[in-house]
């Protein structure tokens, strides 16, 4: 399984997010934070699946609630997020 | 001179006769790459890919689907994923056309035509969308009716089907325009395709005279609007709905 470090995916959600310092990205849920609105889900999905050449299922978007999330769905696609 | 789209890909609906399959060959013809997808069997699509590849050299490809089954329609868009690995354009064509008048719709009528051109055209404009915001750019072409905008004596259903079409036009056009993807739709008149051919010659007749122009629209006539809302020409242009109805009055 090809293994992805967890700063890279906390990177991805940063700069997609256009998210401060002061955010705790691990415990990040969607509208948790004003950046993470519907908009900027759509935004995320496509960078998500531009980085890591996936294609998520309707239900997936749906279902990607918060960063942890995250790393259970790519887990789906055989990614593996490491420390 | 450079071809209006040149590199790009573009998704057809309902792609294997009529509107939709005079729009994938316009496309092709100005430098697209065309992905179809319909009802019809592989051996009438693939006459039709083998049409669109005499027309240049890019890779055009076909798959049946119902655009009626959410599952059916994201297949479809993996398989356009895997093989493009882009989407510049939709042309949300495909559609169902059944007459009944008040007090004769029957369950069914409205259960298929609601399925196959609203339910249909949400779940590839979704699905296309989501291809598009990858490279945050592309156009949405959705196919309503002069129908949708002024309505027709028994086409009831019809006409509520094509008229929910506007609506989501003039709503996906404001969720997208962040992502650069435009949204707009297409109401033509009285064009003659295979819908049409049911008419009796009194009701064709009749037809005829409520329109400016005097005359059928061709299929062609309402590709080359596709064009122009596919092409960069459109650059500016999001949210509308164009008639192409050559002035018919209903």
């Amino acid at each position: 399984m090809p293994s992805v470090p967890r700063s890279n995916l906390k990177r991805l959600f940063v700069d997609t997010l256009n998210l401060g310092p002061e955010v705790d990205v691990e415990e990040l849920k969607y509208n948790g934070v004003k950046a993470w609105d519907s908009v900027a889900h759509m935004a995320l999905v496509a960078a998500l699946e531009t980085e890591f050449d996936v294609m998520l299922d309707t239900d997936e978007v749906l279902d990607l609630s918060s960063f942890k999330k995250c790393v259970e769905i790519l887990g789906k696609y055989g990614l593996e997020i490491v420390a | 001179m450079k071809s209006l789209l040149e590199g790009r890909v573009a998704v057809v609906t309902g792609g294997s006769r009529g509107i939709g399959l005079a729009a994938a060959n316009v496309l092709a013809a100005q430098g697209a790459s065309v992905a179809i997808c319909s009802r019809a069997d592989m051996p009438s699509l693939e006459q039709v890919v083998r049409g669109l590849q005499s027309s240049g050299s890019n890779e055009h490809m076909a798959s049946t689907a119902d655009v009626a089954d959410s599952a059916q329609v994201a297949v479809f868009y993996r398989k356009v994923f895997d093989r493009y690995r882009r989407l510049d354009v939709l042309v949300n064509n495909a559609g169902v056309l059944g007459d009944a008048v008040v007090g004769m719709i029957a369950d069914d009528l409205i259960d298929n035509t609601l399925a196959t051109n609203v339910k249909g055209a949400i779940y590839n404009l979704q699905a296309a969308a989501r291809l598009m915001q990858r490279k945050k750019t592309g156009s949405i072409i959705n196919l309503s009716s002069i129908i949708g905008t002024r309505g027709n004596r028994g086409q009831t259903v019809y006409g509520a089907s094509k008229a929910a079409i506007i609506g989501l036009t003039q709503s996906a056009a404001k969720d997208l325009a962040p992502a650069n993807i435009r949204v707009n739709a297409i109401a033509p008149g009285y064009i003659d395709t295979p819908m049409i051919a049911h008419l009796d010659p009194a009701t064709h007749a009749t037809r005829v005279a409520n329109i400016g122009l005097g005359r059928v629209g061709k299929a062609e006539e309402v590709a080359n609007a596709i064009l122009f809302l596919a092409s960069d020409l459109s650059s500016y242009v999001t949210g509308q709905v164009l008639g192409v109805d050559g002035g018919m009055v209903i």
